[in-house]
């Protein structure tokens, strides 16, 4: 899979992988409409490989029901330089695209009931990271990997837990996560991403201009990021919410045992079932230990 | 690994004294057979013939003895962790230290891993507080109070690497006592001792020192660099800790990392308490305001305390003016992997490895690596219970390490996840 070893890798090497939003219930309710969103993406695609030779991009899609692997650059069956011209990609990844939207939709059991829901970020990135330890693996010459996720669907709230431990792994791994969220809302989860491990969020506000905002902002390899101007984060919302109402707070109590936020002083905490201010002699029951998830 | 090459090639007389030179005169071609010994990584197999040890295999075995010894210690019963943590490093500055049996001293590789553990420490557990304390010349000094910036210790930590005179377990452990007395019933308190020495000059009997910290409900482990004692093992058993040997320093890192994560916390050590804790707004970016930790003006970039309005600069943190508890949100989720742990992925018997129907996933699902060796015959991997996905080797390291999420069980909306914990 690596190019030769005798190629040099310099700082201006990105492996890009992209994490497109492909939930149903999210396009058929948008303003831009999927094909004209993926000649966008594609286009951006063809522009990342053209920036520098070396330069690989991976596709993950985030699905309502399922995630998987769409497109990868540096596989054999994508490099098919001839006399020059763009390698063959765009007929590839659209099959494979469709035949992901088909599985996924064979997965799906429940009627939808009129609420967009979200699709399975937590999924998507942490098979991005699993594919970047490789990278890391594969020796001293590789690519600087970076994630993009191109997402529209809401926060799942039930997905907290696992977003929030895959943006500690990019943090401590260096991996930078971008994200350009192109729903009606704004994405807590995303913009907490980014800041942490000290991506880029941005929201468009015109979504027909959407290939010149991720060339501007998306496409420059983290090298030269420090000579640019990118969009700085405004107003990122770190407060808790509490368990019982799920407002957001800015002063709270904490269980001491599992760090269940409430806004209220309590008797007995429901997520783990202390009673507080006295010495346990037993521990938890297992109906307590619910996997409840908070929300930001 | 001594230099047991360290000869001239080309003849000619040597002394003790060149030894150190020797090594330098050498040229580089046979500076790596000194060094690196290659033919001590030839293994025969069972034919006779020499094959190179596999050490991704053997990485990976020593790996999943690790994962099952914590997880069935973990599932035995439902043990909570503590997660809320007041932890005591004791780092011992006698004669012994400055032995050299670690290169280039004992005390040397103790700084510099004490450094990583610190901060591993606060990245796992970003709710607690550590303190620095050394024993030199059979005295016990307090070097950090408890605290909970990473920076303030390590500083301290580096000026102060001085070794002299004998050791005394009782000091530390009186000292310590004092001091873990005022704190907050809900946390947990441990000590964790780095031990040199292989003797202790104590004032009085150790035994009673000993169990006063059991009364105190203090969990004492300790890391042995010379050799294992009673009066260690004796400590460490009475109040619940671990005691451990380093063979070597990368044994001494794995060691002193392992306690970094929190540990099965004992019910009845800590109690249960809800704790008022302030979530600050980010400040402005244009505003200016005086900042209580430095006293002095500063332009945006910090957080405002919600009950007092007053500047601090970074979290987690104490508001200096109203002794309000700041975190964010993030530092809460970096602790809820130890709540939602996943369960260990199971290794398949080579029985299965041949079947002619396991055709399907010839990729391990995270990172998309083929699960075959090269020729085509089937290689190792490991299966999620819940997703029955399967994974390279690697990625189970990566994903029970650092990850702490399943990508098969997070990739399919309709799986139902089993928390490790209950049975």
């Amino acid at each position: 899979m690596a190019p030769a070893p005798s190629k040099l890798y310099a700082d201006d090497v990105s492996l890009v992988v992209v994490l497109l939003d492909t939930n149903p219930f999210f396009w058929s309710s948008s303003s831009l409409s999927f094909s004209q969103f993926l000649s966008h993406v594609l286009a951006f695609f063809n522009a990342i490989l053209t920036l520098n030779q070396l330069n690989q991009v991976v596709v993950i899609a985030t699905g309502y029901n399922s995630c998987d692997y769409i497109f990868d650059s540096s596989s054999d069956l994508n490099r098919s330089f001839e006399n020059g011209r763009m390698p063959v990609m765009c007929s590839s990844l659209l099959q494979k695209l469709e035949e992901f939207l088909i599985k996924d939709e064979q997965f799906s059991k429940e009627e939808p009931d009129g609420r967009i829901k979200s699709s399975l970020l937590s999924g998507s990135l942490s098979m991005a990271l699993c594919y970047i330890q490789r990278v890391f693996r594969s020796g001293a010459l590789h690519p600087h990997p970076r994630i993009l996720c191109l997402q529209g669907s809401p926060d799942g709230p039930e997905q907290y837990v696992a977003i929030m431990n895959a943006i500690f792994s990019a943090q401590h791994s260096l991996v930078p996560i971008d994200s350009c969220y192109i729903g009606a809302q704004n994405s807590a989860f995303l913009q907490q991403a980014s800041y942490i491990t000290g991506g880029v969020h941005h929201k468009p506000q015109n979504l027909d201009g959407l290939f010149q905002y991720l060339m501007t902002i998306f496409a420059t390899d983290l090298h030269s990021r420090s000579f640019l101007n990118l969009p700085k984060p405004v107003g990122v919302d770190f407060r808790a919410s509490c368990f019982c109402h799920k407002d957001t707070i800015d002063m709270g109590y904490i269980c001491s045992v599992c760090l269940s936020i409430f806004c209220k002083h309590h008797k007995k905490c429901s997520t783990c079932g202390s009673v507080f201010g006295q010495a346990q002699s037993e521990v938890a029951s297992a109906s307590d230990k619910k996997r409840k998830t908070p929300e930001t | 690994m001594n230099n047991g090459g360290g000869k001239r090639i080309n003849g000619g007389t040597e002394e003790d004294d060149d030894e150190d030179d020797v090594n330098g005169d050498l040229d580089a071609w046979e500076r790596t057979y000194t060094d690196e010994r290659s033919w001590e990584s030839l293994q025969e197999d069972e034919s006779g013939l020499l094959r190179p040890i596999d050490n991704k295999a053997l990485y990976h075995s020593q790996y999943r003895r690790r994962l099952r010894s914590l997880s069935s210690i973990a599932t035995a019963a439902r043990i909570q962790k503590g997660l809320i943590r007041y932890l005591y490093v004791v780092i011992d500055l006698s004669r012994a230290a400055s032995e050299m049996d670690f290169r280039p001293s004992r005390i040397a590789v103790i700084a510099k891993h004490v450094e990583a553990f610190i901060r591993e420490f606060f990245d796992q557990n970003p709710l607690s507080q550590v303190g620095l304390v050394t024993i030199k010349d059979g005295v016990a000094y307090c070097l950090t109070d408890l605290g909970g910036s990473p920076e303030s210790h390590i500083k301290a930590l580096m000026n102060k690497l001085e070794c002299s005179g004998d050791s005394s377990l009782q000091n530390a452990l009186d000292l310590i006592d004092g001091y873990l007395n005022q704190i907050p019933s809900y946390g947990h308190r441990e000590v964790l001792i780095l031990y040199s020495a292989l003797s202790t000059c104590d004032p009085g009997d150790i035994m009673e020192t000993i169990q006063k910290c059991k009364k105190s409900k203090i969990r004492c482990s300790v890391i042995g660099l010379a050799a294992e004692m009673f009066i260690c093992k004796h400590l460490c058993q009475e109040t619940g800790g671990i005691y451990t040997v380093a063979l070597d320093e990368s044994h001494f890192k794995e060691l002193i990392l392992e306690h970094a994560p929190p540990p099965p916390a004992i019910a009845e050590f800590a109690i249960a308490n809800l704790i008022k804790m302030g979530f600050p707004q980010r400040a402005a970016e244009g505003s200016m305001s005086i900042c209580s930790c430095h006293k002095e003006a500063k332009v945006g970039a910090g957080y405002t305390c919600p009950r007092c309005k007053a500047r601090v600069c970074e979290l987690p943190t104490e508001c200096c003016i109203c002794g309000l508890t700041l975190v964010s949100s993030p530092h809460l989720a970096r602790s809820y992997h130890h709540l939602f742990p996943i369960a260990p992925f199971d290794e398949v018997p080579p029985s299965h490895l041949n079947d002619p129907n396991n055709k399907l996933q010839r990729n391990c699902f995270g990172c998309q690596q083929s699960l075959l060796n090269p020729g085509n015959k089937p290689g190792l991997f490991v299966v999620c219970p819940n997703c029955k996905r399967r994974f390279c080797l690697d990625c189970d390291i990566y994903i029970h390490e650092s990850l702490h999420n399943c990508p098969g069980c997070e990739s399919f909306r309709h799986s139902k996840p089993v928390i490790s914990n209950e049975e």
